[in-house]
Formats: structure tokens, C-alpha cells, sequence
């Protein structure tokens, strides 16, 4: 049962991630990249990453998608719901993309991965990323308050009506 | 669902769907949309090396910052999406090649 459901979004990333890559509709790749983040949600938990899985829909979901969704409509004028988006040189696109695809993938499988035979079994993980938060990684926790709060002044500042 | 390989290929077709996503959009929004497809799938590398491999918290540590990265970038390229818009009319990249009119 565990494993048809994570063959299930398996094919949910993969299929709604293609529909985000080659969909004609702005709008139907914006609520496919929802599919996405909320299969990838579902992949963490299958990873024991449960801090994750709910961060990733709070962000992703709450907020980035909000974001995309408030950029698509201030800068369309909206009459309907098809809102087309085309796409340039497809071919050599996909060949460049074909290939990147073809070395990872040649390069990862046949790899012995030290220790992959046994996975790490479920504990809690929201106390052990606190903890580490506040410990090892104290400063990269501090340089990325310092990086939002940059964040916050540069995007309100460059949105502003006149620069 | 417990073996690295599985996880690894789909993170590999998820990063080669939006480097395509990238490489061929013409809308700005579009393309930042392929650039969240390639953050998640380096996430889902992250904490699959971290259970099957690493066996610690570290990996789920560094896709934290790199869920705040994402939402700080995407705030900051919607910021300067409306500016272009509002300069040109359209956010279409391949036309946006000079930084003032």
C-alpha cells in the first residue's frame, strides 16, 4: 500500500512538473506547480522529514505560489482564463536538456552510495532541527534573518512607483 | 520507496524539467516557476542522502535555508517582474535586453 501511494506521486510530481514545462496556459502551469510542491511534500514524509513536509506547504503553497499567482495577474490584462504563454527554441532546448538529464543519471545510478542499504528509521525531527538551529548553525541562522530582512526592504523598495 | 535510486531519478527528471522550463519560457514568471522545480528537486537530494546515507539532520537543515532562499528570491524577482512590466508592457525576456529605454 506504502508503495502504491509513492509510486502515485511519483507520477504526480513528474506528470504536473512536465505540464509546468511544456503547458501552453500561464495559468494551468501555475496550478500544476501546486501538484508539484504538495507530491514533493508528500515525498518528505516518505523521507521522514516531517518539519519539512508541512514547511513545504506553508511556504511553497501559502506563500511563493500566492506570490506567482499575484505576479501572473498584475502583469496580464485579464479578459478570460487562457492566459498563453509560448516558448523558444524548444529543440535545442531539449537536447541540451536531454543531455544534462542522461549524465546525471549515468552518473548517479551506477553509484555505490556508502551505506544506502539501510535507511535511517522515524524519530521526530522538529526538536533535533531546533536544536541544531541554535547550535551549529547558529550563524547561517542568523545570516538568513539578515538576508529576509534585506529581502523585505529591497523587494518593498524596488516595487515602489517611482525608483 | 526504500531505495535511493528511486528518489535520486525523480529528483533528476524534476531538475531537467526546469532547467527546460528555464532554458525555453519567454514570461519572466514562468521561468522563475522553473526555478522552483530546480530548488525542490536539490531539497529532495538533500534529505534522501540524509536518510539513506548521512543518517543525521544536516540535509533537512539545509533545505530550511533553502526553502527561506526560495521565498526571499521569488519576493525580490516579483519586485523587479512588476518594474519591467510597468517600463515595457510585457515581461516577455527575450525582449528585455537593455536595462533603461
Amino acid at each position: 500500500m506504502a508503495d502504491f501511494i509513492f509510486w502515485m506521486i511519483w507520477v504526480l510530481i513528474v506528470a504536473s512538473a512536465a505540464l509546468v514545462a511544456f503547458g501552453n496556459n500561464l495559468i494551468h502551469s501555475v496550478f500544476a506547480l501546486m501538484g508539484t510542491f504538495l507530491g514533493v511534500a508528500g515525498i518528505y514524509i516518505f523521507l521522514n522529514a516531517d518539519f519539512l513536509a508541512v514547511t513545504q506547504i506553508v511556504v511553497y503553497v501559502g506563500g511563493i505560489l500566492v506570490l506567482l499567482v499575484f505576479g501572473i495577474m498584475l502583469t496580464n490584462q485579464i479578459t478570460t482564463a487562457q492566459i498563453s504563454q509560448s516558448s523558444v527554441q524548444k529543440g535545442l532546448g531539449l537536447l541540451v536538456v536531454l543531455s544534462v538529464l542522461t549524465i546525471i543519471l549515468t552518473t548517479v545510478l551506477p553509484h555505490d552510495w556508502v551505506g544506502s542499504i539501510v535507511p535511517m528509521a522515524f524519530s521526530e525531527t522538529v526538536e533535533g532541527i531546533g536544536r541544531l538551529l541554535f547550535t551549529d548553525y547558529l550563524i547561517l541562522f542568523e545570516i538568513a534573518s539578515v538576508l529576509l530582512l534585506g529581502a523585505l526592504i529591497g523587494a518593498a523598495t524596488l516595487a515602489r512607483k517611482e525608483l | 520507496m526504500d531505495h535511493l535510486s528511486s528518489y535520486l531519478v525523480l529528483s533528476a527528471i524534476l531538475f531537467s524539467l526546469g532547467l527546460y522550463t528555464v532554458v525555453t519560457r519567454r514570461n519572466a514568471v514562468a521561468i522563475l516557476m522553473g526555478v522552483e522545480l530546480i530548488l525542490n528537486a536539490a531539497n529532495i537530494n538533500f534529505v534522501a542522502f540524509s536518510k539513506f546515507v548521512t543518517h543525521n539532520l544536516d540535509g533537512h537543515l539545509i533545505s530550511v535555508f533553502i526553502i527561506m532562499l526560495a521565498a526571499a528570491e521569488a519576493a525580490v524577482a516579483l519586485a523587479i517582474v512588476l518594474n519591467l512590466y510597468n517600463d515595457r508592457g510585457h515581461i516577455n525576456v527575450d525582449e528585455a535586453n537593455a536595462l533603461k529605454q
